[in-house]
């Protein structure tokens, strides 16, 4: 009798233990989750440098880059991108309305909030992408998505959103939960003939020199774009960069804007949540 | 058999119609030899055509599912497009082996795209 | 048209600090273009910097000196309020000039 009671405590014992552990899923995506270990992983591997500067890329990385860059910015190379932007976000369309129609607060101080998912289309809308449907829904033709206007009329949105934080939000539709997973995914997969990821250079070796560069970490890394590049000679977007990152570990690159960029660009942005927006940005 | 005097002042040990004969012989000979060499070589110039068509099909599958799996890389396009160059100037061996190295490229994206399927999440920050 | 020079004169005691941004192609004649032909020569040949009508800087550029060239440098002289003359010449004989005051 004392036996089966004693088996009987421990049934139940094991029975209680089982209900209070958490129910882990294999595929259970927990951004809030990720986006507080990422930045752990940063602060604690960087711990001189201020959460807020990391946006500054390679500049927060290394002291003479930082004195160089310092200077440049008080004449920075994007003030005539900035300044084109400026003009070509106001021209008004052939058919009389504006880039203004298509965004909220007439597409001043929102860059902050883009990339949003967009349940209508059930995908990842970036503002490349929403200035290009803007252009489309209104009878003009799409801009190409690497540079010049593309650029100039993203740094100029950029500008007007410098200083706040990055607000992305994923919305409860699973599609939206499922286009993040997607984002992580790509950031994490080595790729090209160099079998890299973006992790193995952005998180791994942030801080340490590939070639003559120092490496950006992964931590606010967008929130500098669209940025002027010294080896570019010319301004580019966050479509440039993901383009050339490809190829340069010797991966034919995807269109600018299919859905692994557009995924990748939704999950390095909603890591940056709470880090300025200090676009545009001058890099080496 | 009769011996003829021949111009350098040799004697020959053939008769006329024997030497006709085997001179015909002879040319004959030559006649199907090459021939033979001809038909060889074509043969052979048409297998090694027949060879790269073969070898460059399989490349471009290859690298075609690569692409399927998003993961083509920049130095298969370019074997691919060297051994075209070569096929066109008539090199079918050289083209044959870049394509087959075309192949070994394509292959290997796509080993690396099948085990990054999972690898991924070795690397994730948790 | 906007003006291509972007100038920032600051005095300081007996100096005055200058820096200018001026938007040019800089080609240099040796790149090729997406089709393989030479994108001609095209860059600043001469940019001078001109207080109380001396010259106070001159650069003499060629096809070395990239797009979009930054320049910064001092000078003994000039005060708040002065003018500073700036003006560029290029390999096509175009030109452009500017007058920007010391802060």
């Amino acid at each position: 009798m004392r036996s089966m009671i004693h088996f009987a405590a421990a049934a139940l014992a094991v029975l209680a233990l089982l209900s209070v552990l958490p129910a882990v899923a294999d595929d259970a995506v927990d951004p809030v989750a990720d986006a507080s270990a990422f930045q752990s992983y940063f602060t604690r591997k960087f711990p001189h440098v201020k959460l807020e500067d990391f946006v500054n890329g390679p500049y927060s990385m290394n002291e003479d880059m930082r004195r160089q860059w310092q200077e440049i910015e008080q004449f920075p190379p994007y003030e005539f991108a900035l300044e084109a932007g400026k003009e070509m976000f106001a021209k008004p369309f052939r058919n009389g309305k504006t880039y203004a129609d298509c965004f909220p607060n007439q597409g001043i101080g929102i860059r902050q909030n883009y990339p949003i998912f967009d349940e209508k289309q059930g995908k990842v809308v970036t503002l490349e992408l929403a200035l290009n449907q803007c252009r489309l829904a209104n009878g003009e033709a799409p801009l190409s998505y690497v540079k010049d206007e593309m650029a100039a009329l993203t740094a100029y949105m950029a500008y007007t959103s410098r200083g706040k934080p990055f607000d992305i939000k994923i919305p409860g539709d699973p599609r939206a939960l499922a286009a993040y997973q997607d984002g992580k995914r790509y950031f994490y997969t080595r790729r090209g003939q160099l079998n890299f990821s973006c992790a193995s250079c952005h998180v791994q070796t942030a801080g340490e020199r590939i070639r003559a560069e120092v490496l950006a970490p992964a931590l606010g890394i967008l929130n500098a774009m669209p940025i002027y590049r010294s080896e570019w000679s010319g301004m580019g977007t966050i479509s440039r960069r993901f383009i050339t990152c490809n190829s340069q570990t010797r991966g034919v690159p995807l269109d600018a804007q299919d859905d692994e960029y557009r995924d990748l660009e939704y999950y390095l942005s909603y890591l940056g949540n709470g880090l300025p927006i200090s676009g545009p940005g001058a890099r080496p | 058999m009769r011996t003829m005097p021949l111009s350098d002042g040799r004697l020959s040990a053939q008769s006329k119609p024997e030497r006709g004969a085997r001179k015909t012989m002879r040319i004959l000979a030559l006649a199907l030899a090459s021939l033979l060499l001809i038909a060889g070589g074509a043969a052979l110039a048409a297998g090694s055509e027949a060879g790269f068509r073969a070898a460059y099909a399989a490349a471009e599958a290859a690298n075609q599912e690569a692409g399927r799996l998003r993961d083509q890389w920049t130095t298969t396009v370019t074997a691919l497009a060297e051994a075209r160059k070569s096929a066109d100037s008539g090199d079918f061996d050289h083209a044959t082996a870049l394509a087959k190295q075309a192949e070994a490229l394509a292959k290997a994206s796509i080993f690396q795209a099948e085990s990054e399927k999972e690898a991924w999440k070795n690397s994730e920050i948790h | 048209m906007a003006s291509t020079i972007r100038v920032r004169a600051a005095s300081s005691g007996e100096t005055t600090e200058v820096q200018a941004l001026i938007q040019h192609p800089m080609d240099s004649g040796y790149v090729k273009d997406a089709q393989g032909a030479i994108i001609p020569p095209h860059f600043i040949q001469q940019l001078t910097f001109e207080h109380d009508d001396k010259t106070v800087f001159v650069a003499n550029w060629g096809p070395a000196v990239a797009k979009d060239p930054y320049v910064k440098f001092s000078f003994k002289g000039g005060k708040k309020g002065d003018d500073l003359k700036i003006s560029w010449v290029d390999n096509k004989g175009d030109t452009d000039t500017t007058t920007a005051k010391i802060q």
